[in-house]
């Protein structure tokens, strides 16, 4: 039964081609519109999420910040082994103290940055070594001339091909060897290009660069079974009491905690991906009224198709369920259609703006079956039309 | 060919519309149609002969009377049964062809096996073993529009005879064709009757109801007189005889 109407639907639709791609252009748009927001919005999501977790997983960063004098007091030693030794479900606390060198080599220079840190900090803040190796235990208790480049020294400095381990690059009057190649770090926050720096350990730059004992920033890693909140009022006790604020008074620095920046950010795109899909799902209906529309045309236009086979015996059910079958398979196959569209599309604007290509079966099968289901909701009214003509009238129609 | 009757209208009535405006289209017909019969019912317009043919082509029901068919009373079928009815029993030829358009004459010719849920290759035979009887398997894959009127009026016929019916109604089969064509058709469904099909045909054209063997008269909403075709070589009187109300 259900067989001989496919058939029938398909004839019908073979028969008018041409029109039959029109009406469901609506539903291939529609379907192509929803699929691409919502898989460009969980591409968008997992870049974020990736650029995020390359500052480090359960790790709070903290830094000063001016107060309300203009007054910028950085940290030192002593507040890392505070932090350290004070708060309970600390891991590993880790500074760093950054300065701008002009990095030389082979007769070339390179506007950079040298930061001072421990193998601790790179651990925390998730910088791999992608050739060579950290700093030795040695090294760090000396501040010796060693360093670990990122990867644009690399790129700017060095002759594609050749190893830089082993070789003496200088950064403003000192010289140091290069021990290690930093993996890439990506777009840090503000934008800045956390590969064009140079690590050296922390105790040699604050020697050797800046002249002091300070810490510009330090990254805290703690166990990841204390709350994150917790920590962050522990954090900020701590330094509260040691930066000698008192009650009333602003925190003269900040924490932030990565997890919470990736929670904040991902439900922000989510909610941006589900108002966009919403607008696109609309354009799905719209299309699904096209249908009923042509469908309605198409119904009188063929009134007298539908006398000939309500005349030679088609039942009213029959002809209802033609009408019917044949909303279903343009809205299946403009579904189809606006599948495939939307794979070409999301590969295509993903590829633009460098963002992953991630294929995501359920929305793609949820709106395969939403463009089913309009065929069954706006095919239902034109098709019970159909099927309630009088098959002499339906005859005589011109 | 003459055997028991197939059709039997006893006492049809069919008024439209209510109250004032009520009119009374058919106001006691009685016909009776034998198997093997050719008739040919004509009259003016408004004489009732279109509404008997849609009700002995079960397209419309009666206001009263009896309509039997094959011996059964199916005045008051449903609509879903009446489908059925004509499904099985009837095949339908019009005035103005009424072939899908833009679709061959065979896949026309095979639109009512569909409704028989026959698979392809059973409607292809039939269809084209009913092309043949119309001498038109040459033109199969043609579409109406590249058929003559009257080879389009063959691939009804075809259409109508490819489930095999009891019976065939004609509703003016001639009436869109010239002279030559329609004498053509007429010989068709002629030779088709002499094969043992029964034919109820409507024509306003007395040359036309000359092929068939009973020619029936309506006049008002009655059957006024019957008379017997000259050109059918047949006068045996095996039909209308209560005719005259």
């Amino acid at each position: 039964m259900w067989g001989t109407t496919l058939v029938l639907a398909l004839k019908e639709i073979r028969r008018h081609l041409m029109r039959s791609f029109l009406t469901t252009l609506g539903i291939i748009i529609g379907v192509a519109a929803v699929i691409t927001m919502v898989t460009l919005g969980k591409a968008a999501t997992v870049d974020i999420e990736e650029q995020i977790s390359a500052l480090g997983s359960n790790v709070l960063i903290v830094f000063p910040v001016q107060n309300e004098q203009g007054i910028w007091r950085p940290f030192d030693d002593q507040d890392i082994v505070a932090v350290r030794e004070q708060i309970a479900g600390v891991e590993a606390v880790a500074g760093s103290v950054s300065s701008d060198v002009t990095a030389i080599y082979n007769g070339q220079d390179w506007d950079t940055r040298v930061e001072g840190v421990s193998n601790e900090f790179m651990v925390a803040r998730s910088v791999d070594i992608a050739e060579g190796r950290q700093f030795t235990a040695a090294e760090e208790a000396a501040g010796d001339n060693v360093c670990i480049i990122g990867q644009t020294i690399l790129e700017e400095l060095f002759v594609p091909g050749t190893s830089p381990l082993g070789e003496q690059i200088r950064l403003n009057k000192v010289s140091c060897r290069v021990v290690g190649v930093a993996d890439s770090r990506g777009i840090g926050g503000g934008n800045q290009d956390d590969d064009n720096s140079v690590l050296m350990p922390i105790k040699n730059v604050q020697r050797r660069f800046v002249g002091n004992d300070n810490i510009n920033n330090f990254a805290i890693s703690y166990d990841t079974n204390v709350d994150s909140n917790a920590m962050i009022d522990a954090v900020v006790d701590l330094l509260r009491e040691r930066r000698l604020l008192l009650e009333g008074q602003n925190n003269n620095f900040d924490v932030i905690d990565t997890a919470a920046i990736n929670e904040t950010v991902a439900s922000t795109v989510g909610t941006l991906t589900a108002i966009v899909a919403a607008i696109a799902a609309i354009s799905l209906v719209v299309g699904g009224v096209g249908i009923m529309n042509i469908m309605l045309v198409s119904v009188t236009e063929r009134t007298r198709e539908i006398g000939i086979r309500m005349a030679i015996g088609a039942r009213a059910s029959e002809v209802q369920r033609q009408f019917l079958t044949e909303a279903v398979v343009l809205c299946c196959f403009g579904g189809l259609v606006g599948i495939l569209l939307a794979f070409g599309l999301s590969v295509a604007v993903s590829a633009a703006f460098t963002l992953p290509f991630i294929f995501d079966p359920f929305i793609n099968f949820l709106s395969f079956a939403i463009s089913a289901l309009i065929g069954v909701v706006f095919g239902f009214f034109p098709a019970r039309r159909a099927s309630q003509l009088d098959p002499i009238e339906a005859l005589r129609h011109e | 060919m003459s055997g028991e009757p197939i059709i039997e209208l006893e006492g049809i009535t069919k008024t439209f519309g209510r109250g004032a405006a009520a009119f009374k289209a058919l106001r006691g017909v009685n016909l009776t149609i034998n198997r093997g019969d050719f008739v040919a019912v004509m009259g003016a317009s408004g004489s009732g002969k279109s509404t008997t043919m849609n009700i002995v082509g079960c397209l419309d029901t009666p206001t009263s009377g009896v309509y039997k068919f094959l011996g059964n009373e199916v005045q008051s079928l449903s609509k879903d049964q009446r489908s059925l009815l004509r499904r099985k029993y009837l095949g339908f030829v019009f005035q103005g062809f009424n072939l899908l358009a833009r679709t061959s004459a065979l896949e026309n010719t095979e639109l009512p096996l569909i409704y028989h849920g026959m698979d392809k290759a059973a409607r292809r035979e039939a269809a084209l073993k009913s092309l043949d009887k119309v001498g038109l398997v040459p033109w199969a894959e043609h579409t109406p529009g590249e058929l003559s009127g009257g080879q389009q009026q063959r691939v009804a016929i075809a259409r109508a005879l490819v489930t095999d019916p009891t019976v065939l109604l004609a509703d003016e089969p001639t009436g869109n064709l010239d002279s030559e064509r329609s004498i053509e058709i007429m010989e068709l469904l002629a030779d088709l009757n002499r094969s043992g099909i029964t034919i109820v045909m409507v024509t306003h054209e007395p040359d036309m109801a000359e092929y068939a063997k009973t020619i029936v008269h309506f006049k008002d909403g009655l059957v006024e007189r019957t008379e017997y075709g000259s050109k059918s070589g047949n006068g045996h009187m095996h039909a209308g005889q209560e005719g005259v109300a």
